[in-house]
């Protein structure tokens, strides 16, 4: 009999452990400041080819890709980070080498590259970029267009150190 | 009982059904013949998608034949042509697949992994699969030695998913038809299954033999 009320006690104890725990880890994302970091996106890193130039324009142009690139936690905008563009394009297939291309974010952390038209390929208009730099963690994205006659697509980073 | 329409009328209406049959084929290969996305396509890629939607018609082909609903083919020409045709309807999906690996690899393998960001992706797939496990029960239904009702049931159910999964695979796509057009032809392939497995009475304990 004794040992069954110690198993209660136990079994209270645990409990209250548990029950506390859980509380506060419920708290922790909660605190105010805190953005989640981007995850990859299925299939973001389909026809990926490292290392892509920085270019002022890929291609022809006329469709703008922009967005934004910040850190995880306090939102702050990182400048100077590159981020790789590539897509099916009125100019070529995303396997194609002249399809990829790169750009710098600015001072508050916005990026902007002209491409040519994105047109869509394997079932959707999408895009692909990465954050693929080393700083932080690697990120590929697959943004959709809305509409496959969009001129633009927008396409956001949350960074996170490596 | 006596047939006493005049020859001329049952031979323009066997004409009328031949040419929509025609029709259901022709005008979306026209439709997506005229597409402006071809011009930013190569021909690996393009023949991928046009295998697709011959594969599409071929599941409209597989019950009319089935149901004997074309003039001068019914009854046995039409059943046998019906194993030719699932035998073509195996060479075009391969050609579709093949012709996008060729294209895009790493989208395939998402694709057949499940992994695909792509929600079409998966009952394009799982189409694929049950077509492979249809022709391949066909190839071996008599040494099987299935009795024909179960048969009968079990060919029915693999033909219900190649069509849903096919036509919700085709649905969700854009770039490769056109939309009415591809629209049209998914609901005659869907009218199609559900009326000759009515007209057959597949579930019965004999078949509707004709």
């Amino acid at each position: 009999m004794t040992s069954t009320l110690l198993d209660r006690r136990r079994l209270l104890g645990a409990a209250g452990c548990t029950i506390a725990t859980g509380i506060s880890g419920l708290v922790i994302p909660a605190r105010a400041n805190s953005l989640a970091p981007t995850r990859t996106m299925r299939g973001g890193a389909n026809n990926y080819q490292p290392d892509a130039p920085i270019v002022g324009r890929i291609g022809g142009g006329g469709f703008w890709m922009s967005g934004t690139v910040r850190r995880a936690g306090d939102g702050a905008p990182l400048a100077g980070q590159r981020i790789q563009i590539w897509a099916h394009t009125t100019e070529g297939y995303e396997s194609d080498a002249r399809s990829h291309g790169a750009t710098l974010t600015d001072a508050n952390g916005v990026f902007r590259l002209e491409m040519p038209q994105i047109v869509p390929a394997f079932g959707q208009a999408h895009a692909h970029l990465a954050y693929d730099s080393k700083a932080f963690k690697t990120v590929f994205l697959r943004p959709l267009m809305s509409s496959s006659k969009a001129t633009s697509l927008e396409a956001h980073f949350v960074l996170e150190p490596a | 009982m006596i047939d006493l329409r005049p020859n001329a009328f049952r031979l323009a209406k066997a004409t009328l059904v031949w040419v929509a049959f025609a029709a259901s084929l022709g005008v979306p290969i026209a439709a997506a013949a005229a597409s402006p996305l071809l011009a930013w396509r190569d021909p690996v890629y393009i023949t991928a998608g046009f295998a697709g939607i011959v594969g599409l018609w071929l599941l409209l082909v597989q019950p009319v034949l089935m149901g004997g609903y074309l003039p001068g083919l019914r009854g046995y020409q039409g059943r046998r042509l019906h194993l030719w045709v699932g035998a073509l309807l195996v060479a075009t999906v391969v050609i579709h697949v093949g012709g996008l690996w060729i294209t895009s690899p790493p989208d395939v393998i998402d694709a057949l992994t499940f992994t695909s960001p792509t929600p079409f992706s998966d009952w394009g797939v799982i189409a694929m699969w049950a077509i492979f496990a249809t022709a391949l029960l066909a190839a071996l239904r008599r040494r099987s030695g299935l009795d024909p009702r179960t048969w009968r049931i079990g060919h029915t159910c693999l033909a219900v998913i190649i069509v849903v999964g096919s036509v919700v695979h085709g649905l969700l796509i854009e770039g490769t038809m056109e939309t009415m057009s591809k629209v049209a032809l998914c609901v005659l392939a869907v009218a199609a299954i559900i009326k000759v497995i009515a007209d057959r009475r597949v579930w019965a304990k004999r078949s509707v033999m004709r």
